[in-house]
């Protein structure tokens, strides 16, 4: 069965995504994503019946750490990356209307 | 407080974010610290590198499993982890690892006191998750990001809508904090951020026969209790307001809104429509291995649940006859508490000892700026000035003075009484001596006690005061009080 993924349903998933995407990009992510989907859905082919479902692909559970603290990176490589920085901070474009995890 | 129609019934639920008092972070081992300087408590785990991979911390678990417990929540045999879209930098990996549909812990309940009736508040759910750095606004054009606090360990705990008022909100709130302080899950400092609350807040009002519901409205980051209290009020109101204003602002048919408090202005400001912010596309964590909890891991945490402090309280009154208030005071504080009870266990007559713990010990702590634990002072020592006070060996005057010199000098109180000579006089003739001096010394007094009916009862406390003072604080205030009314009554 092929997946049919709209134009309204790619404009929401990009705006989740906070991508801006053009009219053309709309279409062709449309058709392809459909088609991913659509490869997809051959899973639901398989009998599943009695098959507990599960949230990992490995058969581990219970992998802790104690509460040891370990020496954090030092500032100077925690921020060697960064594009911008600012002293000791992360420097970013300004954040608009954040709403706390 | 309330709007002005009775019948309005306001529904009210909680999130509430704990931070666990662990020494590392949820899931990496870099140490939760709250002043280091900027950026100095990170490693690619919670900076979001690139195929670093995150652990649990077994503490942080068993916190959440030992508070969900105290909640009376069923703890998940079977739990895992989850990943929720964030699009912020205070949260590098542009996801928040969290717990979506198999939750550490649900269906629990919460019962406190709100005005001596017994509020029960069902709790829906409690999870694990991260903390998001810190963001910081103050320069224009830019936004800094200091991400020590990014992975420390949030417990998320969410409440039934079951709360009717700002003040049951508040008490829950209160509590919620007297709860994990006393488990040792969270220091629960507001002013560092330790607890932050969100209310969900609508009413419910009586219209035409039916009953009709405003917009859902969510008031994000209270983090004091005040706060809580001020903007539940404040938008219980403005939504009554809304609505006689607007007979469409009716659940459904007006957005559910996200809603920020101004401290300064107290008023709830509006922000979005709260469906934009909730497609969060949760997706099970590869990273992450499901927990299993064992029997003998759900034991061995139950084994570290304390007696919790609304039945301590309640304890305290029955048992040893505290007042409401002083049994509030005393098991504010899970070490102040033992403490109290070490004194009793010690021997220490109860009444006694809960006026002296409330009036004295703690009083002489707070005044230092210390806890009471931290005086120096044995329970045994406790006990002994109050059992010396029963007696009527000292008298509460001379107690006072004695447990201050306590503080200093490690000797038995009844040794320190004597050498201070704070015994009390039990002596008739000598206590009589000094009533006649007092009364040789005050005629005015002695006039207005006898003659004055507006001024007699201050007069007669001036008289008792002299005496006391005559004694050196060594009288027996009983003795004191009996020999002057005899003398006022012409005895």
């Amino acid at each position: 069965m092929a997946a049919n993924l709209d134009a309204a349903a790619v404009r929401h998933v990009a705006h989740l995504a906070r991508l801006n995407i053009s009219d053309a990009e709309v279409a062709l992510y449309a058709e392809q994503l459909s088609r991913v989907l659509g490869y997809m859905e051959q899973l639901g082919e398989l009998a599943t019946d009695g098959i507990a479902p599960t949230a990992h692909p490995l058969p581990v559970v219970n992998v802790f750490r104690d509460d040891v603290p370990v020496e954090p990176w030092d500032p100077q490589r925690a921020l060697q990356n960064a594009p911008q920085r600012q002293g000791a901070f992360f420097r970013v474009p300004k954040v608009l209307d954040q709403d706390s995890a | 407080m309330m709007p002005s129609t009775p019948t309005v019934r306001p529904i009210i639920g909680l999130e509430i974010h704990v931070q666990l008092q662990t020494r590392t972070k949820m899931f990496c081992g870099c140490p939760v610290r709250y002043d280091a300087p900027p950026n100095s408590c990170v490693c690619a785990v919670c900076l979001g590198h690139p195929g670093a991979l995150p652990v649990i911390n077994r503490r942080a678990l068993e916190y959440a499993v030992l508070t969900g417990m105290a909640l009376n929540c069923t703890i998940a045999r079977h739990t895992k982890w989850d990943r929720k879209s964030y699009y912020y930098p205070d949260l590098p990996k542009n996801y928040q690892i969290s717990q979506y549909d198999m939750p550490l812990a649900e269906h629990g309940s919460f019962e406190f006191d709100v005005d001596g009736t017994t509020k029960r508040v069902r709790i829906k759910r409690a999870h694990l998750e991260e903390d998001a750095g810190k963001n910081i606004h103050d320069t224009p054009g830019c936004t800094l990001v200091d991400l020590n606090r990014a992975g420390t360990p949030l417990l998320e705990i969410v409440t039934e809508p079951d709360i009717n008022s700002a003040e049951e909100a508040y008490v829950f709130c209160v509590e919620l904090q007297r709860l994990v302080t006393c488990l040792g899950v969270s220091e629960g400092i507001m002013q560092k951020g330790q607890m932050r609350f969100e209310p969900n807040v609508n009413l419910a009002i009586p219209a035409d026969g039916s009953e009709c519901r405003t917009p859902i409205a969510e008031i994000k980051n209270l983090n004091s209790f005040r706060s809580v209290r001020n903007a539940i009020a404040y938008e219980t109101q403005r939504q009554l307001a809304a609505w006689q204003e607007d007979p469409e602002y009716v659940h459904g048919r007006r957005p559910n809104e996200n809603r920020g408090w101004n401290d300064d202005r107290g008023v709830t400001e509006y922000q979005r429509p709260k469906e934009a912010a909730h497609d969060y596309r949760y997706f099970p964590d590869p990273d992450l291995v499901p927990v299993e909890l064992t029997d003998a891991m759900l034991e061995a945490t139950r084994a570290l649940m304390p007696e919790l402090p609304v039945a301590r309280r309640r304890r305290l009154v029955q048992q040893f006859r505290l007042s409401p208030k002083d049994a509030e005071t005393i098991a504010e504080h899970r070490p102040t508490a033992e403490l109290f009870e070490c004194v009793l266990a010690a021997g220490g007559p109860p009444e006694t000892v809960g006026k002296q713990f409330v009036n004295v010990w703690l009083k002489l702590a707070n005044d230092r700026g210390a806890a009471v634990t931290d005086l120096g002072v044995s329970a045994e020592r406790m006990a002994e000035l109050a059992q010396i006070t029963t007696e009527g060996i000292v008298n509460k005057t001379a107690a006072n003075q004695l447990a201050e010199t306590m503080l200093t000098r490690p000797a038995p109180p009844r040794q320190i009484a004597e050498e201070l000579g704070l015994i009390q006089v039990q002596d008739q003739a000598a206590t009589a001596r000094w009533v006649e001096q007092a009364f040789a010394e005050n005629a005015q007094a002695v006039r207005d006690a006898m003659e004055n009916p507006k001024k007699a009862k201050a007069a007669a406390g001036f008289l008792r005061g002299q005496v006391m003072k005559l004694s050196g604080g060594k009288a027996d205030p009983k003795l004191v009080g009996d020999l002057i009314e005899k003398r006022l009554a012409g005895g």
